[in-house]
């Protein structure tokens, strides 16, 4: 799936170190060019690939690019995208300039912002020459330019938001009882023990539910939007751990297991041992229930204080092989058609980055006609969105999670 | 067939030579030796960072404990349920149900078994809500649990069957029947009189597979990730973690981690010498003071049922499996699915043929090349006369008793120097190490046993050595050698962790994919993954019966041999 990297590690024997390339030959402007070069070209996408929604989606995508431009996608199914950043670092330090095994990454946060400060992108503002960027809503959407408080800089292009929305089944328990904030779910958690829990950190999901709790409990959240400091970190995240000690006790099976994913958590709510799970997507509960993986009463709710709330992205390594196949493919998978494709809860759900009024009169009735589905909240419904800490604290809290909870005592 | 001199030394070294090169490119690593990735001078930094995970000491006793408590579980209930049953109806039964558990991969069967006992599983489904009030699944911590014996009783679940068919191979050679009778008409009851007469004899025969049990056991990575603790995880899983983890420096901690792995397993095994005295000590005094136990009926029972219930607990939960993957939505407490689809195949099927391929490309491969070697050492050991004796038998096992992930890391760094790694050549190579001792095991038995008097015979009508050989000791023993090949197969659509390691992530085979979406807990899709992990293996098998009755439709006496 990943490329090996003692391979990229022999090839340093030969070559010395170097700088990464950051100069590009390809225009990006020259769309013609582009299309004409990327004609049989093969695009190593590598993307988390543990959602079987996701994986049909993105061969599709790869379908459709084989027959109109000739482009071959590859999905390398990830079960961390740190792994494909290592990837990138790896070929870079054995001076890999080209012929890098990877070609697309479906990315935001830490990694983006690890790539952009190694200089591991493919350089130059690529993002807003691509046709379909005009199409964007970088208007109003400011996760758009901005990925965990890091200015992408049009190094990497929106391709789906993302809010961070619980669910329970409105049979089983009644929408009125839902928490509406972390000290509810906490009181929640303690009056109905072993019905709640989070996916076990790194897992990304897992990562964010943390997230959360740190941004309401700890003091002073505009901390967070600056660079984890070694003098703050215990103070500002001492809150968190306090209330990770309350909650997990009470947590499924006394948090000495936890699941290991979102969708694990999605077949925990349809089992009955789970009454509120979550996931980084307001319509994974639609999308659940036409695939036939939930009962059609399962609903979902916010916090009216806000959740967490981001936008995930796509990026080309500096070295990537096939660099016109990787524009190409990023501008499609940007494209009002993709897009509406991706909207639709019945294939997955992820809402659009597009603004609806630059859109074509069709394409605008193509969207509004779209069922968003029993489960899903109204864009108005979805509650104030929280930005996303500063990408550093993340690695931390999950260094201290594992210490602290990673080891059964 | 001059050329067949060299035939025993190219199986062994293709076991063997593979083998130390992935010590040694495991073990300079763990001292930080490893001039590629710019590890020159030797120090125990790969150590320290080792030691400062968190939770390692856990995961390193874990691993120890769940190795050994499983293989001790299962050699009680082999030895216990021969000694009491066999030559029974019941016995043949029993073995005719639990051989073909031996052909379903690891990973299937862990899933298989989850899916039983989870709390919100079939059995608490059927038994749920009018007998036990349940409405929603108990938050009770079956499988993940922090002990591990969830893994426990999975190891078990595949370990007994392999375990009691080479009992089975052993038993022949020894005067079972008539020691028994012996030890009965003195007195002593059936299972004691069985463990005091035939039991020390079957023994050492199965003991080189009792020690490869070991070596699986406390060093298993499939089984972990699906039925294991997850904080922290067995050392073996970390492992594997630390081993796919691109970021350069974790490798000289996973190499670290290896060698530990390997003098983990190989403190189980001296464990294991020790338990052997005990039991040695303790059959003398049972037999030096003339216990004649005789109340034994219980231990009959026992071992009976946890036979029983291995049986039940895997192919039912393979059977539900299969049920999961044509399901609807399917909620607890329903014995059933509300409804059936044909969804998730129509989903997969496109996704499913690259995977079939490989696994088909590399188990074909990987038995032709294993056959050809086994066929050619036993044709050798034919013109010599000799059989290489517990030697040889000790080198053919040996990549069985050395932990999987102790030398396939360090492998694949030979696979480098080549500029061969992540090829087809490589990635069957290494299943050839884990095939070909099967087959060779599961070949010797009957090709030694043929009666040499048929090649007397051709060859006193004029035939010639490979005549001889191609146009009647082969043809009469093609059953067998399909036989082989069908186990080779077997053993090769399982491989999980050689497959991944020195196939670098880009040969998914049905097997390495059913692990990695297995993790994610959709059972619809892992339903469809794992019904062809069994399938697979399942039509190897049928093939192996069907070819020859086909071929030698017409020849019953041969169709008998």
């Amino acid at each position: 799936m990943r490329s090996n990297p003692y391979l990229a590690a022999v090839c340093a024997l030969a070559t010395t170190l170097t700088a990464p390339a950051l100069a590009s030959d390809i225009k990006v402007s020259d769309w013609d060019a582009i299309s004409t070069a990327a004609d049989g070209q093969t695009v190593y996408f590598n993307a988390w690939g543990g959602s079987e929604q996701i994986n049909d989606y993105i061969a599709w995508a790869g379908d459709t690019l084989k027959e109109r431009y000739g482009i071959n996608l590859v999905h390398v199914k990830l079960d961390d995208t740190a792994n494909a950043v290592s990837t990138v670092v790896a070929e870079a330090a054995a001076g890999r300039k080209s012929n890098g095994s990877i070609d697309l990454i479906w990315i935001n946060g830490e990694n983006f912002a690890s790539m952009k400060e190694q200089q591991l992108l493919f350089a130059p503002d690529w993002v807003t020459q691509l046709p379909n960027w005009q199409l964007v809503d970088f208007e109003t959407k400011p996760t758009v330019t901005v990925d965990f408080t890091i200015p992408t800089d049009g190094l990497e292009a929106p391709w789906g938001m993302a809010k961070l929305v619980f669910f329970h089944d409105s049979v089983r328990t009644q929408t009125d009882d839902m928490p509406d904030s972390a000290e509810e779910l906490l009181q929640w958690a303690k009056a109905n023990p072993g019905r709640f829990t989070y996916p076990q950190p790194p897992n990304f999901i897992g990562s964010s539910f943390l997230k959360q709790i740190l941004i309401e409990t700890t003091a002073d959240p505009s901390v967070l939007q600056q660079p984890v400091k070694d003098e703050d970190f215990e103070t500002v995240t001492a809150p968190l751990f306090t209330y990770l000690d309350q909650l997990h006790p009470n947590l499924w099976r006394s948090a000495r297991a936890f699941p290991k994913d979102y969708p694990s958590m999605t077949q925990l709510l349809a089992d009955g041992e789970l009454e509120i799970t979550f996931a980084f997507n307001p319509a994974e509960a639609s999308n659940a229930i036409a695939n036939q993986l939930l009962p059609d009463s399962v609903r979902s709710f916010t916090f009216s204080d806000g959740t967490l709330s981001n936008t995930h992205f796509l990026t080309i390594p500096f070295n990537a092989n096939s660099k016109q196949a990787a524009l190409m493919t990023a501008n499609f998978l940007m494209s009002p058609e993709a897009q509406l494709r991706k909207q639709d809860v019945a294939i997955w759900g992820d809402p659009t980055v597009l603004a609806m009024d630059k859109l074509a009169p069709e394409e605008r009735e193509a969207f509004a006609a779209l069922d968003l589905g029993v489960a899903t909240l109204k864009p108005d419904q979805l509650g104030p969105a929280l930005l996303e800490p500063h990408a550093s604290w993340m690695g931390r809290i999950e260094m201290e999670w594992a210490k602290r909870y990673g080891v059964a005592n | 067939m001059n050329l067949l001199r060299f035939a025993p030394a190219l199986a062994l070294s293709i076991l063997v030579i593979p083998l130390a090169c992935g010590l040694l490119g495991t073990i300079l690593p763990a001292f930080g030796y490893l001039p590629a990735l710019g590890g020159s001078t030797p120090n125990l930094d790969a150590w320290r960072s080792l030691a400062a995970e968190p939770g390692i000491l856990r995961s390193t006793f874990q691993a120890f404990a769940i190795g050994l408590s499983a293989t001790a579980i299962s050699v009680l209930i082999v030895a216990l349920f021969t000694a009491g049953w066999y030559g029974t109806r019941l016995f043949a039964r029993l073995q005719a149900i639990v051989s073909p558990l031996l052909a379903v991969p690891h990973a299937a069967a862990a899933f298989g078994f989850a899916f039983m006992v989870m709390p919100s599983g079939f059995l608490a489904r059927l038994v749920s809500p009018w007998a036990t009030g349940w409405q929603a699944p108990p938050d009770i911590l079956i499988v993940n649990d922090t002990l591990g014996i969830a893994l426990v009783i999975g190891l078990v679940l595949k370990e007994v069957p392999f375990l009691l068919l080479m009992t089975l191979a052993a038993l022949p050679q020894v005067p079972v029947r008539r020691s028994m009778r012996f030890a009965q008409s003195v007195g002593y009851g059936r299972v004691t009189g069985f463990m005091l007469t035939a039991w020390p004899t079957i023994y050492p025969q199965i003991r080189l597979a009792i020690y490869a049990v070991i070596a699986y056991a406390t060093a298993n990575v499939d089984m972990a990730i699906i039925l294991g603790p997850t904080v922290p995880q067995t050392l073996p899983v970390r492992l594997a973690v630390w081993m796919s983890d691109p970021d350069l420096s974790t490798r000289f901690m996973a190499c670290a981690g290896a060698c530990l792995q390997i003098v983990i397993t190989l403190m189980a095994l001296i464990t294991w010498f020790a338990i052997e005295k005990v039991f040695a000590r303790a059959r003398n005094f049972i037999a030096l003071h003339g216990f004649r136990i005789q109340a034994d009926l219980w231990t009959r029972w026992l071992s009976a049922t946890a036979i029983i219930l291995s049986a039940v607990l895997v192919f039912g939960g393979l059977a539900i499996l299969a049920v999961w993957s044509i399901s609807g939505l399917w909620q607890f407490p329903d014995a059933l699915p509300q409804s059936f689809t044909a969804r998730t195949w129509q989903r997969t099927w496109p996704r499913l043929d690259a995977p079939i391929w490989t696994t088909l490309i590399v188990g074909l491969a990987a038995i032709a090349i294993s056959v050809t070697l086994a066929v050619a050492c036993l044709v050798r050991e034919n013109q010599t006369g000799r059989t290489g004796g517990s030697r040889a038998l000790l080198m053919i096992y040996l990549p069985l008793l050395v932990p999987q992930i102790g030398f396939l890391f360090g492998l694949q760094l030979f696979f480098l120097a080549s500029n061969t790694n992540a090829s087809w050549f490589a990635v069957i190579m290494v299943h050839v190490m884990f095939v070909l001792p099967y087959v060779f095991l599961s070949l010797s038995a009957p090709w030694r046993a043929f009666d040499r008097r048929y090649e007397a015979i051709a060859a006193a009508m004029g035939k010639g050595a490979w005549s001889t050989l191609f146009q009647v000791r082969m043809p009469m023993l093609l059953r067998a050698i399909l036989a082989a090949a069908a186990v080779g197969f077997a053993v090769s659509v399982g491989q999980y962790l050689p497959t991944l390691l020195v196939g670098a992530g880009r040969f998914a085979t049905i097997t390495t994919e059913a692990v990695a979406l297995g993790a994610g807990g959709n059972r619809r899709v892992i339903g469809v993954y794992t019904f062809l992990q069994m399938a697979m293996p399942f039509i190897g098998f049928a093939l192996a019966v069907m070819l020859p009755a086909l071929i030698f439709r017409n020849r019953r006496a041969i169709r008998a041999v």
